[in-house]
């Protein structure tokens, strides 16, 4: 058996020398087998998709000559370890010029730190812990992260639903949602709104009478509710029966069936952001979304989505720098302005998180209907 | 468990003269070219031979080797079965994570290699005291119970430490402890994987593992002949624990990163599933078993990739078929029960 073991040992070094031919490589880190491999499924799709429409079109232009592209993709299981080892191998064994992935947070921590070692750029769709590119050169993400919604919900109510006067009651004990709260003050305040009322409460309280109360003493034009979907259908039920008659706002956090089903009528004309939606009315989405159903069946999720979006701005950085140089793509990639994607339009303003488009839906007879994007 | 093939006679049986190859020789070659493998690596010379690919697979292994091999001592030796290993490991990668990002940080104003081999050697002495310290009040508990009775309450204990480590903010609570510094490199990996290894190889020798092998084998009759069964199972849960800990603070300090689920009874049955196929009570079969699991999982990974790309998803069906097929024609390990004859003691010892 240890003979064995040490006659395996060549094959390791032979699959690395399989021939190659001129072409772009790009490695994919994504959870194909694991607690969430219907994620790694949706990226696998996507990656299949964005490769076939690249080589059909003779590939990516770098320079002055069209090259072929391969996304070579590997299964990080979800699991931190098996993301550095996969990032290991995607680097050092294949070569590659840049990578999308990995998807949770926790394996694209577990993958950056060895990227940025390498220099090597990475685009991860899926990660909204802002860790994962602070204080990095080479990590980028296609996602928002979470407190930039507070952004888009402030942009909403001040521009399109001409609110003078907000109030906020959120979750204090919670990341997320004091997050999203503060940055919703600051941006409120910042477009000439007001904030009128400030109100906080623990995870796992259910009577919030005392906080709506005072709320409804300044009577804002909307309430900004940045929690989580079971327990906003509560709060929206107390504050109707105090007599509260402000729109109702929230974040990503609203994103589940349970919300509509908990609340009811009560829900009816609340709205919520979010980072992309199936009826989204922007061209780019509605090719990708016809492209995606068609072949594969399926309504394209958020990952989907977003891994098509982070595939597309590594080779709009590879034709941009125009050669196949893993620094010139980093810098290609850090002056992106104005990518459209399927989940918005991107921009990197300094830093590998994006200032782009979010969608605002609006929940209609229990169902969540898409209302407006917004472009900050 | 009581169900396990019994185990052969441990003593080797008398063989002429000394082995050729002996323990230190090993050791020493090992060390010999840990160095200049690191250097070279670093220093980006023969990329295509030696890449950071490899050197972190041979990491992973040692890690890997340190978790097995202390496993051993309470799933082999000990004849225990033993659930929480992932949890002490969970111990030390925080304590040592802890003290390398929190308390030693002025450390690194030292000379460049001073300062990060005082930091990496005083959080792995910290892992290995906390992680002894769970270790120990855990032989306390469970020194009652035996069998399928113990795996209950270590795995417990595992969920416990997961679930804690998930709720103290202060370390960043589900989310993950991050800016972890990165102070080991192969090298550490392996001077602490060949002092595991000797470590474990002298007590096994000694007064101490004899004790262990004979509640193994009757606890009944070990208690009869005057041997203290708590204590002899404290000793062992201890150790066992500070060495899961060193490897769980090495892993910290390699990945940069970790996060309470990583540590969870799934990470525990990975080092179970490579400890059964190395073969229980045998340091050579936790050796030879890290490096087996290890090597087919990568090898797989990079032979589906390079020919069969569409495969690629069938890896986590093929590697159990391999090692299903592997423990049916091999029912003690790959080398239970046997030692190379380089862990051997020396005879007459």
């Amino acid at each position: 058996m240890k003979r064995l073991t040490l006659a395996l040992l060549p094959l390791l070094a032979l699959s690395a020398c399989k021939p190659t031919a001129q072409e772009i490589k790009i490695g994919v880190s994504a959870p194909t087998t694991g607690s969430i491999s219907a994620t790694g499924q949706s990226a696998k799709n996507a990656i299949a998709l964005v490769q076939d429409e690249i080589n059909a079109g003779g590939g990516v232009k770098v320079g002055d000559k069209q090259v072929k592209v391969r996304f070579i993709l590997e299964d990080d299981e979800d699991k931190p370890e098996s993301a550095a080892t996969v990032f290991q191998k995607l680097i050092n064994q294949d070569k590659v010029l840049a990578i999308v992935g990995s998807y949770t947070s926790k394996c694209s921590n577990a993958g950056a730190p060895i990227a940025e070692a390498s220099g090597i750029p990475v685009v991860s769709p899926w990660s909204t812990n802002p860790n994962v590119t602070k204080g990095r050169k080479f990590i980028f993400r296609a996602c928002f992260i979470d407190p930039f919604q507070g952004r888009v919900v402030a942009q909403f109510a001040t521009s399109k639903l001409k609110a003078k006067t907000g109030a906020v009651l959120y979750d204090v004990a919670s990341d997320y949602n004091k997050g999203i709260a503060e940055v919703f003050r600051d941006e409120f305040t910042k477009m000439g709104g007001k904030i009128v009322g400030f109100e906080t409460y623990n995870t796992k309280d259910t009577d919030f009478s005392g906080q709506l109360t005072k709320i409804k003493g300044s009577n804002p034009d909307v309430l900004f509710l940045p929690n989580y979907f079971n327990e906003v259908p509560l709060q929206i039920q107390q504050a109707r029966k105090l007599g509260l008659t402000a729109v109702m706002l929230g974040g990503d956090g609203w994103d589940n069936p349970e919300l509509v089903k908990l609340g009811g009528k009560v829900m009816d004309g609340t709205y919520f952001s979010n980072h992309y939606s199936p009826d989204i009315d922007n061209p780019i989405a509605k090719g990708f979304i016809a492209k995606y159903k068609s072949r594969f069946g399926l309504v394209p999720d958020a990952a989907a989505a977003l891994t098509y979006d982070s595939a597309n701005l590594i080779l709009k950085a590879v034709a941009t720098a125009g050669k196949a140089d893993s620094k010139a793509i980093r810098d290609a990639l850090a002056a992106t302005v104005g990518f459209q994607g399927v989940t918005g339009n991107i921009t990197y303003g300094g830093s590998g998180d994006p200032v782009k488009g979010a969608v605002v839906i609006k929940v209609e007879d229990g169902k969540f209907v898409f209302d407006s994007a917004v472009n900050p | 468990m009581s169900t396990q093939p019994q185990p052969e006679p441990t003593t080797p049986p008398p063989e002429s003269g000394l082995p050729k190859v002996r323990f230190w020789m090993v050791c020493a070659l090992i060390l010999a070219l840990a160095l200049p493998l690191q250097l070279s690596v670093d220093a980006g010379l023969f990329p295509d031979v030696l890449n950071p690919y490899y050197l972190h697979l041979l990491t992973i292994i040692g890690m890997n080797i340190i978790l097995v091999a202390s496993l051993n001592l309470l799933n082999g030796y000990l004849g225990e079965f033993a659930l929480g290993h992932a949890g002490f490991m969970a111990v030390g990668a925080y304590t040592a994570a802890l003290l390398a990002t929190k308390v030693l940080p002025g450390a690194a104003a030292l000379p460049p290699v001073i300062g990060t081999i005082g930091i990496l050697v005083v959080s792995l002495g910290g892992a290995m005291l906390a992680s002894a310290g769970v270790g120990y009040l855990i032989g306390l508990v469970t020194f009652k119970t035996v069998g399928d009775y113990l795996a209950i309450i270590t795995l417990g204990f595992n969920m416990i430490i997961v679930n804690a480590i998930q709720n103290i903010e202060f370390v960043g609570g589900p989310r993950g402890f991050t800016g972890i510094p990165k102070n080991t490199n192969f090298v550490a990996v392996a001077v602490c994987a060949l002092l595991t290894i000797a470590v474990l190889r002298n007590l096994i020798q000694s007064s101490f593992g004899r004790v262990w092998v004979s509640i193994r084998e009757n606890a009944i009759a070990a208690e009869l002949m005057g041997v203290s069964i708590a204590r002899a199972k404290n000793w062992a849960f201890t150790i066992a624990a500070a060495f899961a800990g060193l490897a769980g603070g090495l892993w910290a300090q390699n990945q940069q990163f970790i996060t309470p689920r990583s540590f969870d009874y799934i990470k525990t049955t990975e080092i179970l599933v490579m400890l059964y196929l190395g073969g229980m009570a045998s340091l050579s079969g936790s050796i030879l078993g890290v490096v087996a699991y290890t090597l087919l999982m990568e090898l797989l990974r990079n032979l589906l990739s390079a020919f069969a790309p569409q495969l690629a998803e069938w890896r986590m069906l093929i590697s159990p078929l391999i090692l299903i097929i592997i423990m049916l024609t091999r029912q003690t390990g790959l080398l239970g029960n046997r030692e190379w004859r380089w862990l051997r003691p020396r005879p007459g010892a």
